[in-house]
């Protein structure tokens, strides 16, 4: 067993963990985080998805004995009191989402992307979102959504 | 244990929706936020893990199974094999040849052989090491004529009728003599392979006892008040000692129509020494255990006129169900009752035989027959149209049903029918009409071709079992209104649907409703999410409970106001508005929460049972299909278009665009009918081109998401959608189902391209790059510019 400390969602969390255990299931089942979803447990679905210092990672890869010092974003962590975060309304408003199940890690994507590259090509969105799987939607409103906040900052703040 | 607030969910603020328009999605927000809970996010105090142990070969003897090693393992909790089930332990729709744990045989790799219960995952993972299965193994059949042929190995060993699960002969006129005579007539044979369903959140779900005893199971699953049914008589358990509830589903597209963790689920929180019990498939576990469309070989003969009017069709069917039955005969008689496609043509001769064997086990899956259908008969058709020097959109049009023709499977087409508009449509969108242009603009080394195919699909159980929803409303006593869902929605958005079809039919604000999920203790049976009747059946008996609810609220309301009046008011005088009833005479309102607050609980509760209509017609032939669901009434309608350039260096093919036009009635909410229609075709397009998957000697090849491959964002087109809209009447607001016909003729619309632009048409399974490659360079345009 080792104690880490890390940040996620802007808490201070203190975590005795043994050492074979992912950040997924960590969130999932010590910090009652469920937005990230497990789909694969190898890095093929991307459902997973969390912000890791800045970073998307497949958490189901991550060991979180690894993260002593981090810094953890996950779905739970975006918006807050006043309401959505302008990637999560544009998925409301565009139906970019059906079961909903890829659909935190499709928005933490989202937002990594439009970090780095506020004004992506649809092109460079779908590249970059190519490692999340959906299996509902066929993609279109998902692209657009991410699109449409990359465009029209004004309208999404 | 037990949870009082957990299946509450409210729809986004926001106006009075009418049907039509555009109303948010209901889940929309909690799935945004990563608030919803799917039954994967059930953690429930003091759990324990439950995990299975597979077979691993795919025919075999069980002469014992020794669980003591693993019950001496520290933290495990039980282990149980099929001594430990009181009830049949079989499941099953028709055929109850499934067990829960195997009792003596196993049939195929993914057949589960005993149960582990454990504190933890890493001591589950020890547990079901430990288990030591001692298998005699017995010769096994991993293909349909194999299992036919004479002294072939018998999956299910003295069931009547060997590895023959059900054989079916549709006939109309003189098939093979019309053929003789015909003008032009082609043959072709397709193989189809199994699909995965591949939805994200695999089969999972938690259980527990009550104090009473009694079992509460939250699963993800299309089917929460059949699972109960099947769970009861396999367990030897009663109905009411057993409480599902289905919350919103990862995906299911099929996959969760009956029960998968359900019965290790009950058998384990009944063994878990009072503790709730949890079960995850992993990946690996889920592509192995669960269902898959089945893998078909269809022969088509299609025979026209010198007109190019069709004149006969003689096709055979062998589908294969694997080592179960499951949905596979009702799958088999949607596929044999649409296997001429939506056209008329009067000699027909339709056979099939739907075969065990020692493969994984094929269910139900989006389409439900009619893709392996379409993909021979659409294809048969442009052959045909090639031939014989027709156009194939032209030759599609001239044999189209319409209202009152007969479909090639005798069934009367009573009802309306778009099709003919639907190919009007295609015939004058800009990728249909510049094609010509298009696929001469292709760079070197590419060559395009653009390929149409024509369907429908029929909705609903038929006339044999009993298409029925019961619906349920309460007035809260705030004077809200609760929408008591009876059917799971595992993404399609039916739930968003029944709150627009009770906003608009009460007059309410859609985003101030509450909405209860599936729960056999709160919500009435309504059948399953699936067949593309979801909406219709429980739509049409939500605006039956609706019906109910306003005359009470009117005439409670009429009540009250004539006390306040000092004299008698009509009910008929008093209208429903948002959050009051208004008596126009004298101007005055009651809020509805002070009308709830005279109604007692029982009064504020409206139900409502709707049954559909049936198909009355006796037709002479297909008798034994009757019972799986042949003939339906009502059917929805599209024509699927693909443009396809073909790398003649690679044989990779990419579909540049697609476009679905559907007629499936009159459209509720534009969005959510759009939804449907892209994820159908993406789904179609990973059957077409990338899902290949591979089994051999009834061991899966490609077990995971890194060998079975799924379209991503880089893979799917841009997808051009058009609706045509022809009312329904006996749907809810003129609605028809529209799940299943998007995903139909997709991959032969892809097939038809291809063959166009390779010149040689590839016929056996996905179109991977490397038969493509071969049909090339068998064509001898492989690296032709």
């Amino acid at each position: 067993m080792k104690t880490i400390t890390l940040t996620v969602n802007g808490r201070p969390e203190k975590l005795t963990l043994s050492p074979h255990r992912t950040l997924l299931d960590v969130l999932r089942e010590d910090l009652g985080l469920t937005g990230a979803k497990r789909g694969c447990e190898a890095g093929e679905c991307g459902a997973c998805t969390v912000i890791l210092n800045g970073r998307p990672v497949n958490s189901c890869l991550v060991l979180a004995v690894e993260l002593d010092g981090a810094d953890v974003l996950t779905v739970e962590g975006l918006g807050g009191p006043e309401g959505l975060d302008p990637l999560q309304q544009s998925f409301v408003d565009n139906f970019a989402l059906q079961c909903g199940y890829c659909t935190p890690g499709m928005i933490l994507m989202g937002k990594a992307l439009l970090a780095k590259n506020p004004r992506p090509s649809e092109d460079e969105v779908k590249e970059f979102i190519s490692g999340n799987l959906c299996r509902c939607t066929g993609y279109e409103n998902i692209v657009k959504a991410i699109m449409a906040v990359a465009a029209g900052g004004e309208r999404h703040g | 244990m037990s949870q009082s607030d957990w299946r509450s969910n409210r729809p986004p603020a926001g106006g009075v929706q009418e049907i039509g328009r555009v109303a948010p999605r209901a889940d929309a927000a909690a799935k945004v936020t990563g608030a919803e809970r799917y039954a994967a996010d059930y953690y429930p105090e003091n759990y324990v893990w439950a995990g299975v142990k597979r077979a691993g070969v795919p025919h075999a003897r069980i002469m014992g199974v020794d669980t003591a090693s693993a019950r001496a393992l520290p933290g495990v909790v039980a282990v149980l094999t099929h001594k430990d089930i009181g009830g049949k332990n079989r499941l099953g729709i028709f055929e109850k040849d499934q067990p829960i744990l195997a009792d003596g045989v196993v049939r195929h790799c993914g057949d589960a052989v005993a149960l582990a219960v454990a504190e933890t995952k890493e001591a589950l993972t020890a547990a079901l090491a430990a288990i030591r299965v001692d298998c005699e193994p017995l010769a096994a059949v991993f293909a349909p004529e194999e299992a036919l042929a004479a002294g072939a190995p018998i999956v299910h060993e003295g069931r009547g009728g060997g590895n023959l699960l059900l054989e079916s002969e549709i006939c109309f006129g003189k098939a093979r003599e019309a053929l003789a005579g015909c003008r032009h007539a082609v043959e072709l044979t397709v193989e189809l392979g199994w699909q995965e369903h591949a939805f994200l959140e695999t089969q999972t779900g938690v259980a527990w006892q009550e104090a009473d005893g009694s079992l509460t199971i939250v699963a993800s699953t299309q089917t929460p008040f059949r699972d109960r049914l099947e769970l009861a008589e396999a367990l030897g358990l009663t109905l009411d000692r057993i409480r599902v509830t289905a919350p919103y589903l990862g995906g299911g597209f099929g996959g969760k129509d009956g029960v998968t963790v359900q019965g290790f689920l009950a058998l384990a929180a009944l063994h878990s020494g009072g503790r709730p019990v949890k079960i995850w498939y992993s990946r690996e576990e889920s592509i192995l255990a669960g269902t898959k469309r089945h893998p078909a070989t269809v022969t088509y003969r299609l025979g026209c006129d010198a007109d190019g009017v069709f004149q006969a069709l003689d096709c055979r069917l062998v589908f294969d169900t694997g080592a179960y039955a499951s949905l596979g005969t009702e799958v088999f008689a949607l596929a044999l009752e649409h296997a001429g496609g939506p056209y008329r043509i009067a000699n027909v001769a339709v056979h099939g035989k739907i075969v065990y064997t020692n493969n994984p086990v094929a269910g139900a899956f989006r389409g439900f027959g009619v893709p392996q259908a379409a993909a021979g008969i659409e294809q048969a058709v442009d052959e045909l149209a090639r031939v014989a020097g027709f156009d194939p959109l032209a030759m599609r049009r001239k044999n189209a049903v319409g209202c009152g023709d007969t479909t090639p499977t005798g069934v009367v087409i009573g009802r309306p029918a778009g099709l003919a508009e639907c190919l009007a449509q295609v015939e004058r969108h800009p990728l249909w009409r510049e094609r010509q242009t298009w696929r001469e603009g292709a760079p070197p080394f590419k060559r395009r071709g653009v390929g149409v195919a024509a369907v429908y699909h029929g909705m609903g159980f038929g006339p044999a079992v009993a298409d029925y929803a019961n619906a349920k409303l309460e007035l809260t006593a705030e004077g809200r209104i609760t929408v008591c869902a009876g059917v799971a929605d595992m993404g399609q958005g039916n739930a968003t649907t029944c709150l627009q079809i009770v906003s608009h039919a009460l007059g309410q604000p859609y985003g101030d409703m509450e909405l209860v999920l599936p729960d056999t203790a709160r919500t009435l049976p309504s059948a399953s999410s699936s067949a593309s009747r979801t909406t219709f059946t429980y739509g049409n008996a939500l605006i039956g409970a609706a019906g109910v609810l306003r005359e009470r609220i009117l005439a409670r309301g009429a009540l009250l106001l004539s006390f306040q009046l000092l004299a008698p008011v009509n009910a008929a005088e008093v209208d429903l508005l948002p959050g009051r009833i208004y008596h126009a005479p004298s101007g005055r309102s009651v809020p509805l929460k002070v009308i709830a607050g005279f109604m007692d609980a029982a009064e504020r509760t409206a139900t409502y049972s709707y049954t559909c209509p049936v198909n009355r017609q006796a037709i002479p032939t297909g008798g034994n299909l009757r019972l799986h669901g042949y003939p339906h009434r009502i059917f929805s309608y599209a024509v699927k278009l693909a443009r396809v350039e073909v790398d003649t260096l690679t044989g990779e093919a990419r579909v540049c665009d697609f476009l679905s036009c559907v007629e499936a009635g009159r459209v509720l909410n534009p969005q959510l009918y759009e939804q449907q229609l892209h994820g159908g075709a993406a789904q179609g397009l990973g059957y077409a081109l990338f899902e290949d998957f591979a089994v051999s000697g009834g061991e899966i090849a490609t077990g995971d998401l890194a060998t079975y491959i799924l379209p991503t964002a880089l893979d799917v087109p841009d997808m051009e959608t058009v609706s045509v809209a022809v009312s329904e009447d006996e749907g809810p607001f003129g609605m028809k189902g529209v799940g299943e016909v998007v995903i139909d003729g997709v991959l032969p619309a892809v097939a038809n391209a291809v063959a166009e632009a390779a010149g040689v048409r590839v016929t056996k399974g996905t179109l991977t790059a490397e038969k493509i490659l071969a049909a090339l360079r068998a064509g001898g345009r492989e690296a032709t510019r």
